[in-house]
């Protein structure tokens, strides 16, 4: 790097990653001022030192749920994005079925899945295999919708260049409607990822597993019931890194998937091809 | 080809074209020229076989102009944008009718280094549609519909939104490809000069619901050079053809 460049960074550093570390150093100091100051028992709301103390303390357990947690939440969103883009194909190649089905795909969108995740319990018993398909359905649809729509809205011109050159169902799905869906899935990954950790967390809530192995949304829902708010505290922490961690991971595999297409994210402000 | 009292109609009130007729023989580059909205492109689209005309009879190499794209001629279409896909090089998306009519891998790479130098692009094939100019593009287009050395060729509108100088361009070489192969062209525009300057004989047609209305030849010799754009009779033949369209789109 040349000095120049250094400076460039630097600069960049100042303006854009400054300001919200120093409010976050505002938030902690007034959060820690405030617990001291009025005296807030440590079991409403603990402060930032006694939080870091507990994740500290419990390091091990919060590291094999988050393990856990992400486990879950990356079989569920990888099986919604298998399941998604199959029924994605399946809705472009027959209008009558997309016509029948397709509606309560985003019907069901409104309808809060979580509510379902207590009879996915009955249904698959406590454990993984629960998480997982709490995960799964909570992330399923932005994939279908976002599949249906870039499989489905092709420029009509583009359809037309393949008739003249009698391009077989086969080759149209192939060459021209699969591709063409890929700046829309990589959308319908980006909202759904998040959705699948959500969904590997309410998952635990409610089918929890035994003592012995646990993930994050059993553990808080064990340390708030037994009142050790700072260790719940540490577990949410967890929570949000890990969602984090999922988010960039797969929006840098989206970035990268749309450079390598050479066309910019939808709704994004680079020039495309017209 | 052949076409009589060839008819469009969308649904029950929209009549796009009516009664054309017109026989254009193996060869012939032909222009049609026309306001805005006349069903130039319809036109276009039913002797590619991709609209189904409500009246008459249309016949491509004796045949039904769908059935004749798919078993007796070759023919390519330029549309009014380059239409390529983004996600492929210049290179694959010149080679794409190549893979969709199943020519033997080791003929392609020939065939598709062939087109490009044809435009011109040879230095671009690695490139990406987003990485070039509006004409590159267009050359592009024209590439990947000559790489099937098609026996048919319909270009509708294709140098439309260029500019003026990359448009005389790109109908030079248009001119000089078709001299090489003289394949049978449609060419629909709504700029005069372009078509008097491209074909052998223009059809003028009139506003919706479209009718040709005049079918003019232009005496000028095949295959035309620049210079002819400085000549007095280029000029002459191109008021003729816009005295004739004025008064049709009253």
């Amino acid at each position: 790097m040349t000095y120049g460049q250094v400076t460039k960074v630097s600069r960049w550093l100042l303006e854009h990653a400054l300001p919200p570390l120093v409010f976050f150093a505002i938030v902690l100091s007034a959060w820690q001022a405030a617990t001291m100051f009025w005296k807030i028992p440590v079991y409403l709301v603990p402060a930032p030192a006694r939080v870091l103390e507990a994740a500290q303390g419990h390091a091990s357990e919060l590291i094999s749920a988050t393990q856990l947690t992400a486990g879950g939440a990356l079989c569920g969103f990888l099986l919604s994005l298998i399941t998604g883009t199959v029924l994605g194909l399946i809705f472009s190649q027959s209008k009558i079925i997309q016509r029948s089905i397709y509606p309560y795909a985003i019907f069901l969108q409104t309808v809060p899945i979580v509510a379902l995740a207590p009879l996915v319990i009955n249904w698959f018993g406590t454990g993984f295999g629960s998480v997982v398909v709490v995960s799964f359905i909570l992330s399923l649809f932005p994939i279908v919708t976002n599949a249906t729509a870039g499989l489905t809205t092709v420029e009509p011109q583009l359809i037309e260049l393949f008739q003249i050159h009698n391009a077989s169902r086969w080759q149209e799905l192939l060459k021209l409607r699969l591709p063409n869906a890929v700046p829309s899935l990589v959308t319908g990954m980006k909202i759904s990822c998040g959705l699948s950790v959500i969904g590997a967390i309410v998952g635990e809530i409610f089918a929890g597993y035994g003592t012995q192995r646990y993930g994050l949304g059993y553990l808080i829902t064990l340390t708030t019931g037994k009142l050790e708010t700072a260790y719940a505290f540490a577990a949410v922490l967890c929570s949000t890194l890990l969602s984090v961690a999922i988010f960039v991971t797969v929006n840098l595999i989206g970035s990268s998937i749309l450079a390598r297409w050479h066309v910019s994210e939808p709704g994004g402000s680079n020039t495309t091809s017209e | 080809m052949h076409a009589n009292s060839l008819g469009v109609t969308y649904g029950r009130t929209i009549h796009a074209l009516a009664d054309i007729g017109f026989d254009i023989p193996r060869g012939q580059f032909v222009t049609i020229v026309g306001p805005s909205g006349c069903g130039k492109s319809t036109l276009l689209r039913l002797v590619a076989g991709l609209v189904v005309p409500t009246a008459g009879v249309l016949n491509v190499a004796g045949a039904n102009p769908c059935r004749a794209r798919r078993t007796a001629i070759r023919l390519s279409f330029v549309f009014q944008d380059a239409t390529l896909l983004p996600w492929r090089s210049v290179h694959e998306n010149v080679r794409l009718p190549l893979e969709l009519n199943h020519t033997p891998h080791e003929q392609r790479e020939r065939l598709v280094s062939g087109a490009l130098a044809m435009v011109g692009l040879a230095d671009f094939a690695r490139r990406y549609p987003n990485e070039l100019s509006g004409g590159m593009r267009m050359r592009v287009s024209l590439a990947r519909a000559l790489v099937t050395d098609p026996e048919l060729l319909l270009l509708d509108e294709p140098f439309g939104a260029l500019d003026d100088i990359t448009r005389q361009t790109l109908n030079e070489e248009l001119m000089n490809l078709w001299a090489a192969r003289r394949w049978t062209g449609i060419f629909v525009t709504h700029n005069i000069a372009e078509a008097v300057y491209l074909s052998e004989r223009i059809l003028v047609m009139s506003p919706r619901p479209g009718r040709i209305v005049a079918d003019l030849p232009i005496p000028l010799p095949m295959p035309r050079s620049p210079e002819l754009r400085s000549q007095a009779d280029f000029a002459r033949i191109t008021g003729e053809v816009a005295a004739c369209l004025r008064r049709t789109s009253i």
